[in-house]
């Protein structure tokens, strides 16, 4: 390891801190571990729990008999207007829902961080240009949007992801690029520049990792953001007709009536499945936030 | 040029976006739109030419473009084939819906979140503010959609005594307009219940956490050391500085609202834009999905211009320096 000239100079630039230093931090922050028990469990569920308990959430039910059933040994969580059984379509639906989440904000975070940093570092006529875009797409209302292109491209899973990753990252362009300019005009920047580092290089070795974590602690809060949307965009009838995601689970409960036939076991489970999800995310990114700003940590 | 005026350009240039990036998506990308519009694809060629030429489809994009344009300015959206009606008639309608219900919550969201995020925040750091916290991410972690289903199932079917569905009562006969009005406040408090149940942890968490930001500044330890009553610092001082990032994340705070409100709409049939572009995406009314999409969007342009402009008068610095 060379030398941090910013150390040097004495300069607020904290150095970024391990991945592994990071998740103590958040282990120690009482939310942030509330999160994370949260999202490790809604994980195991999701990768595991169709292999444990291998019921075919597709499988409809013999006769009328078997339809809107309440929680019964053969079926723990009832069945719904088909007679299908509710907890596998529940497993089901969360890998859908987390696997549909995970991608648009991988998505999502590309180009954000992408158009953050190239806006921030080169500034200029680019930099204009690109904040113009992003400051469009910040204000136009997502879910109208989202809603216009998934009734007219289609319903498929690929679409959705798409659609989704597509219009969340206006957020994160802004966050990372005020972040970029802030640090270009450090010392130890200016002084990479000066000694002859080329573009590539400063971006990779001094803007890059300094902006990593608040990219961490953002993405985190953009996954919750996504699987939110892709619920509510399945909820609106959207969703792929043959991946059953917690949010298309609560279209079918919806439309076929089950709340006003009291069905609860029908339309509890995959909410509740959502809101832990989204909060366990919510939880870990507001606890990265309090680990990269400390004034906002309590007890002071 | 007075940054006002460049703002108000800003906004009108993004309205010229919004209303070309509209006309590409409907009329260029999924093919012929004329497809989209007649949603049949057995029609005579006297039929095809007829309809072409009532939808301005007949000219080149150019052409079409500018008939697109031209309808626009002069307020027509276009014909709704599944509700045999003018689209800007069936659109007006629905807005002023819409306006009733997003201004009843906004005005419950914005005064008790900031009532509450000004609670915990000048409390930072004792059992009460992290409760409070805590309880806000779990509100602003539930679906929208999800809260309104199980407000329906309480006061529909469990408990009853509230309207679930509509904006007043199928078949009612009403003595005066009082009766209307007491109806159709009725039908508001469900939807409106909900919308501020999930957005209202969103004001109380901006506020919160902006207040906290502000008492840690110098000038409030300062005001702190002149023995200031505690309410005076709080609020004389603390609040007003934190209130400037609050207008800020408003401009998020619109884009949920409208997310929000259409979910609302749907589970509670309320009859608004949200309402409207469900039903014209299940009826794949492609003129109607149009306009609301346009309406909705520039709705909220125009909104967000206006959180901008009260944010100008409220904080001088960013006039001066910008």
């Amino acid at each position: 390891m060379t030398l941090d000239p910013a150390a040097l100079e004495g300069e607020a630039v904290l150095p970024p801190t391990s991945s592994k230093g990071s998740l103590r931090l958040l282990w120690e922050d009482r939310m942030g571990r509330v999160g994370l028990i949260l999202l490790v469990v809604t994980t195991i569920a999701a990768v595991l729990g169709p292999m444990v308990f291998p019921f075919d959430p597709a499988a409809v039910g013999a006769d009328s008999s078997t339809i809107l059933q309440p929680p019964s040994a053969g079926h723990w969580l009832g069945t719904d207007e088909l007679g299908r059984d509710v907890f596998a379509q529940f497993l089901a639906g969360a890998r859908i829902s987390l696997f549909v989440g995970l991608m648009a904000t991988l998505i999502s975070t590309v180009i954000g961080a992408g158009i953050g940093i190239a806006s921030g570092y080169f500034m200029g006529p680019l930099d204009v240009g690109l904040m113009a875009v992003t400051d469009f797409f910040l204000v136009v209302p997502a879910l109208p949007l989202m809603i216009a292109l998934g009734a007219i491209f289609g319903q498929n899973l690929l679409i959705i992801i798409l659609v989704i990753g597509l219009l969340s990252w206006p957020r994160t362009a802004r966050i990372v690029r005020s972040q970029t300019l802030s640090l270009r005009n450090r010392q130890f920047v200016q002084r990479a520049r000066s000694l002859g580092s080329t573009n590539i290089r400063i971006l990779r070795r001094n803007i890059t990792p300094h902006v990593g974590q608040l990219i961490v602690a953002n993405t985190i809060l953009v996954v919750a953001g996504c699987i939110l949307a892709e619920a509510t965009l399945a909820f609106i009838g959207l969703g792929d007709p043959d991946r059953i995601s917690w949010g298309s689970s609560l279209h079918f409960a919806f439309v076929s009536g089950a709340i006003g036939r009291g069905a609860w076991w029908y339309f509890l489970p995959a909410g509740l499945g959502i809101l832990v999800v989204v909060l366990g995310f919510t939880l870990v990114g507001h606890a990265f936030e309090r680990i990269d700003n400390p004034r906002l940590r309590g007890g002071s | 040029m007075s940054p006002l005026l460049r703002r108000f350009l800003i906004l009108l240039a993004s309205i010229f976006a919004i209303v070309t990036f509209n006309f590409f998506l409907f009329h260029v990308i999924p093919g012929d739109p004329l497809r989209l519009i007649a949603r049949s694809q057995h029609l005579t060629p006297e039929a095809v030419a007829h309809l072409r030429q009532v939808y301005g489809l007949d000219g080149s994009l150019l052409e079409q473009y500018v008939v697109y344009l031209n309808n626009l300015l002069h307020g027509d959206l276009g014909y709704s084939f599944s509700l045999q009606e003018n689209v800007s008639d069936i659109v007006g309608r629905a807005l002023v819906n819409t306006l009733l219900l997003l201004t009843c919550s906004t005005i419950i969201v914005v005064v008790v979140g900031i009532a509450i995020g000004v609670f915990a925040g000048s409390r930072h750091g004792k059992k009460s503010d992290s409760t409070t916290v805590v309880t806000s991410l779990v509100f602003w972690s539930l679906p929208t959609f999800w809260v309104g289903m199980l407000l329906v199932f309480i006061f529909g079917v469990w408990i009853g005594g509230l309207p679930i569905s509509g904006i007043t009562t199928p078949n009612a006969v009403y003595p005066n307009v009082f009766g209307v009005a007491s109806d159709v406040a009725r039908h508001l408090i469900l939807p409106t219940l909900t919308l501020a149940l999930v957005d209202i942890a969103f004001f109380i968490i901006i506020t919160r956490t902006s207040l906290v930001e502000v008492m840690g500044e110098d000038y409030m330890l300062t005001a702190r050391g002149k023995g200031l009553p505690r309410r005076r610092l709080v609020w004389g001082h603390g609040v007003r500085n934190a209130l400037l990032p609050v207008v800020t994340a408003s401009v998020l705070y619109i884009s949920a609202l409208v997310a929000g409100a259409i979910q609302v709409e749907v589970v509670f049939s309320w009859p608004g834009m949200g309402l409207l572009t469900y039903n014209s995406v299940l009826s794949r009314d492609y003129p109607v999905l149009e306009a609301c999409f346009l309406v909705i969007s520039v709705a909220v342009l125009v909104a967000n211009f206006c959180a901008d402009v009260v944010y100008r008068r409220l904080d001088p610095r960013v006039t001066v320096t910008s």
